[in-house]
């Protein structure tokens, strides 16, 4: 019999630290296998948070780094100018890229790091203990909203993808949701181009990914898929945001 | 399934005891329904996965799509 299926070589062997059912793993999956579908685990360098993914230097075969809070593009930078045959990429939070981490969000998309990030966006600041962050949705409860997230007082929700589409430095924006086998095959395919864009040295590139927090969304983890595709979904719009003339011909 | 010498492979699922969390995820999406929680409790003491039903298994990977913990193999 042949494995059709197994836990792919960019991973180790140590179980994750999320809680059941959190969707955190399976964009660590497949960021995973893309490294080992590129061939790249050996050349590649991952910039950690400070959020639920902080471990992740745990969890990943290639090479990490940890960063301070927000700091992990700051950090990739460095590395991606003094090492540039390395591939470098960030694994952070909504809470770690763009709240405490705003400036180098925009400011690494507008620099045009070779660098690709990914961001987990769970509408909310999950390690902490479930506060409101700048992408918790209208009206939605949090430890910090208990009567919900109010514009009036709170400000708007911040779509970062399609604020970084913007920059002219970001060749590649994608925004995916891992809530469903095919948006979790569709997700695969916009890190894994993000990745190549990276190889081909063309510019920056980033995947904000929907995830859930059944923990401090105080739902089932199937009751948090069904909620991220009926709350968050509407609000993200999903998609390639940004593919650059260059990036067409990959 | 055929396994090109005239014979039939039956795809098989296995969960990994260590890594799973019994986040029941597997459970809803698999079409032929042959997922549940088994009566053993992991070293973590989560009550793993199991399958009731190998003979109907299709090996379409669905299960292990959304594992978010990698618990699952499929073999063909
Ligand atoms: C400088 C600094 N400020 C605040 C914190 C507290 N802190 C730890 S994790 C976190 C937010 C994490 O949220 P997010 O990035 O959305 O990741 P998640 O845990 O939801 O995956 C905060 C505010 C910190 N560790 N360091
Ligand atoms: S607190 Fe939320 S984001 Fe963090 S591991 Fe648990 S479910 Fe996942
Ligand atoms: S491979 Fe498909 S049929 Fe087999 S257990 Fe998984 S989801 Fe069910
Ligand atoms: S999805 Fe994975 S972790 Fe969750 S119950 Fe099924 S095998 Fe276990």
């Amino acid at each position: 019999m042949e494995k059709i299926f197994g836990r792919s070589k960019g991973l180790t062997d140590v179980p994750f630290s999320f809680c059941p059912g959190c969707t955190h793993g399976i964009i660590m999956r497949l960021i995973a296998e893309v490294l080992e579908e590129l061939d790249i685990i050996e050349d590649t360098i991952g910039v950690s948070p400070v959020g639920c993914a902080g471990f992740s230097q745990d969890f990943f075969s290639c090479d990490f780094v940890g960063a301070a809070h927000g700091r992990a593009q700051a950090v990739g930078t460095g590395i991606k100018r003094s090492l540039p045959d390395k591939i470098v990429f960030t694994y952070q939070g909504d809470g770690d890229i763009a709240a405490i981490g705003t400036q180098h969000a925009i400011h690494t998309a507008a620099r045009g790091e070779k660098i690709t990030s990914i961001m987990v966006n769970n509408a909310i600041f999950g390690m902490t203990g479930g506060q409101m962050a700048p992408t918790t949705l209208e009206g939605m409860k949090t430890s910090t909203s208990p009567y919900g997230r109010n514009i009036g007082t709170n400000g708007y929700p911040i779509d970062l993808p399609k604020l970084v589409a913007n920059l002219e430095g970001a060749v590649y924006v994608a925004s995916v949701s891992v809530d469903s086998p095919k948006n979790i095959n569709q997700a695969k395919k916009a890190i894994k181009k993000a990745f190549q864009v990276q190889q081909a040295g063309l510019g920056f590139a980033f995947v904000s990914v929907l995830s859930t927090c059944p923990t401090n969304w105080g739902l089932t983890p199937s009751d948090s898929m069904k909620w991220l595709r009926e709350n968050m979904m509407p609000v993200y719009e999903l998609g390639e945001l940004k593919v650059a003339e260059e990036v067409k011909s990959l | 399934m055929s396994d090109g010498k005239g014979g039939f492979v039956m795809p098989k699922v296995n969960v990994l005891d260590k890594f799973c969390k019994s986040c029941e995820l597997c459970i809803e999406v698999c079409p032929k329904k042959i997922l549940a929680v088994g009566d053993k409790a992991n070293a973590k003491g989560y009550f793993t996965i199991v399958c009731t039903d190998e003979e109907k298994c299709i090996g379409c990977k669905i299960c292990a799509t959304v594992c978010p913990d990698v618990a699952i193999e499929i073999y063909k």
